[in-house]
């Protein structure tokens, strides 16, 4: 088998607040595969978020490894990891800095990690701007003269313009309305194959999840439950909490509705 | 044939600017009958929570705010109403429910006190004991196993699905004609979210209360409305039947919505063409869905 990009082995994150301890991810072990699309599911407390925090650095585990191509991230990261792990975070208008122009948010990701010469970096982030729809004269607007999904797009760019190879993305496309979520989940389908990249896709939203990941790993209170192929997952869960999630969800087609029916049999037999 | 709760007949909203008026609604009309589940469902911006806020009578005071057309509220003209008329309505023939319940509660009172000042919106010399009786009852009508203990709690002591259970039992309290509900639990997990719709729906259901659903979910509003109005960019684009308008849309603004939510059986991440002019057809009215006659 070849080797993981990404791999998580009997990781744990132990947080004290107010004089308790609180697991907030429970001894957890997966790996991503180079150019996947791992989707991380579950609901508020369940510890996807926690475990993005770790991958990116931002925070270490409390015991256990992560190690990325096969040798061990440091608890404080280097450049060369900063820069191949990038994140993409729910709401763009808080991620991206109000008071610069888009154009130098971008021209700092290529600044910082010392991509292309300096002279041709203010011409490639009108590339980076085109490579996700939206035109170059972009850069000289400000994150507010833009739509949601624009913004969106322009966080995309963002994490992109240095060369990434894994890609977190927190809840990409859930602040945004049913018809840009749409064009923004095809832009990131089109650019993980054009550019080979890895996606660890956080969400809680099961129906995109459907349609985008090849694998889900499914957490219910700090603790993964299940780990499958996006197939197996949909049509033959095996957890019984996997089967509440899928039952749960608002679903629009005739179709989906008997899905949904057979799933609730399912869940309801098993109590 | 009594009036329907809500009567709202080509409904104008423009917001007045030093650059001239900005046109929010381009003249919407709508009905609910009594007892009768609605749904409001467009995208953000489209024009839904204004509207709600109209009704509510909340955008009147609004100096800003153009308003024309017809809001009537069980057969009165909302417009004819004074300010401290339409301020009586407020909590105890119509009530809301928003998206939040977590911050729509307030965090440095218990949920007793906040009970209390709900019932006296429609009985100002309610006693205490009395007030708190029921206010236990209402909790327990929403599945709430321990009512004193969450009376005695404050907001931010309960989960989320905990609080917006607190928000439906103080918004039917008063025994409202009319609930607004703007997104009720989109901020909620799935599991949560579902359990707290089936709840909404029970509970509507027993007090006879219409509904005025305003959401963005197609999904919720599948599993929640008996009718729908689609709106877009203030006007009203398609209206009918729930299971009909779903299953067979025929606005093309719906096909387009209804054709960008991901499958749960999983069909690929849909094709999505580019706004089209198309999306600002005329209304489509499905057969005996129209807006009742009657006299304005």
């Amino acid at each position: 088998m070849t080797q993981p990009l990404l791999s998580l082995r009997s990781v744990s994150k132990t947080f004290h607040t107010g004089g308790r301890e609180v697991k907030a991810v429970d001894n957890v072990s997966f790996d991503v595969a180079e150019g996947e699309c791992l989707a991380v599911v579950g609901e508020s407390g369940s510890g996807k978020s926690t475990i993005a925090n770790m991958i990116l650095g931002i925070y270490p585990q409390t015991i256990g490894e992560i190690s990325y191509k096969g040798s061990a991230l440091p608890a404080r990261r280097d450049l060369v990891h900063r820069r191949s792990i990038q994140l993409v975070q729910q709401n763009p208008l808080s991620s991206l800095n109000p008071r610069r122009t888009i154009g130098a948010s971008l021209r700092l990701a290529l600044d910082v990690h010392g991509i292309g010469e300096r002279a041709g970096r203010n011409d490639r982030t009108g590339q980076l701007l085109e490579e996700v729809g939206l035109p170059a004269s972009f850069r000289t607007r400000s994150p507010a003269a833009l739509s949601g999904g624009q913004r969106q797009r322009v966080a995309i760019a963002r994490a992109l313009a240095c060369q990434s190879e894994l890609v977190v993305l927190d809840e990409p496309t859930s602040a945004l309305d049913v018809l840009v979520q749409a064009r923004v989940l095809r832009l990131l389908a089109d650019l993980r194959k054009s550019r080979g990249l890895t996606y660890l896709f956080i969400t809680h939203d099961l129906s995109v999840v459907r349609n985008i990941a090849d694998r889900v790993a499914v957490f219910e209170r700090g603790k993964l439950v299940e780990i499958g192929t996006t197939a197996t997952i949909f049509e033959a869960p095996n957890h019984p909490y996997t089967r509440k999630l899928i039952a749960a969800v608002p679903v629009v087609t005739a179709d989906e509705v008997a899905l949904r029916k057979r799933f609730m049999e399912e869940a309801n037999a098993n109590v | 044939m009594s009036a329907p709760t809500l009567r709202i007949r080509d409904l104008r909203l423009g917001f007045k600017s030093w650059s001239g008026t900005f046109d929010v609604l381009h003249g919407i009309s709508l009905h609910i009958g009594k007892g009768e589940r609605v749904a409001l469902v467009g995208e953000s911006g489209s024009g839904k929570s204004v509207t709600a806020r109209i009704v509510l009578g909340l955008l009147q005071t609004l100096r800003s705010a153009k308003i024309s057309g017809l809001v009537e509220f069980e057969g009165r003209d909302l417009a004819k109403l004074s300010e401290a008329e339409r301020r009586a309505l407020r909590g105890t023939r119509m009530s809301m429910i928003f998206q939040d319940p977590t911050s729509s509660l307030n965090p440095v009172y218990r949920i007793s006190t906040q009970f209390h000042e709900v019932l006296q919106r429609a009985n100002p010399r309610i006693e205490p004991a009395e007030s708190r009786a029921r206010a236990e009852k209402a909790l327990a009508d929403v599945s709430i196993a321990d009512p004193a203990r969450v009376l005695d709690s404050y907001p931010f002591q309960l989960s989320g699905g905990m609080n917006q259970r607190v928000m439906i039992a103080m918004a039917l309290a008063n025994e409202p004609s009319l609930l607004i509900a703007d997104e009720p639990g989109t901020a909620l997990d799935v599991t949560v979210q579902a359990q707290t719709l089936r709840l909404m729906r029970e509970q509507v259901e027993r007090h006879h209360a219409s509904v005025l659903f305003i959401s963005h979910n197609l999904g919720v509003v599948r599993e929640f409305a008996d009718r729908v109005y689609v709106i877009y960019k203030g006007r009203i684009a398609e209206q009918g039947p729930t299971a009909a308008l779903f299953d067979n849309p025929r606005h093309p603004y719906t096909q387009a919505l209804l054709r960008a939510v991901p499958r749960m059986t999983g069909d690929g991440i849909p094709e999505i063409e580019d706004a089209s002019e198309s999306y600002f057809a005329p209304t489509v009215i499905h057969d005996g869905y129209g807006e009742p006659e009657g006299v304005a």
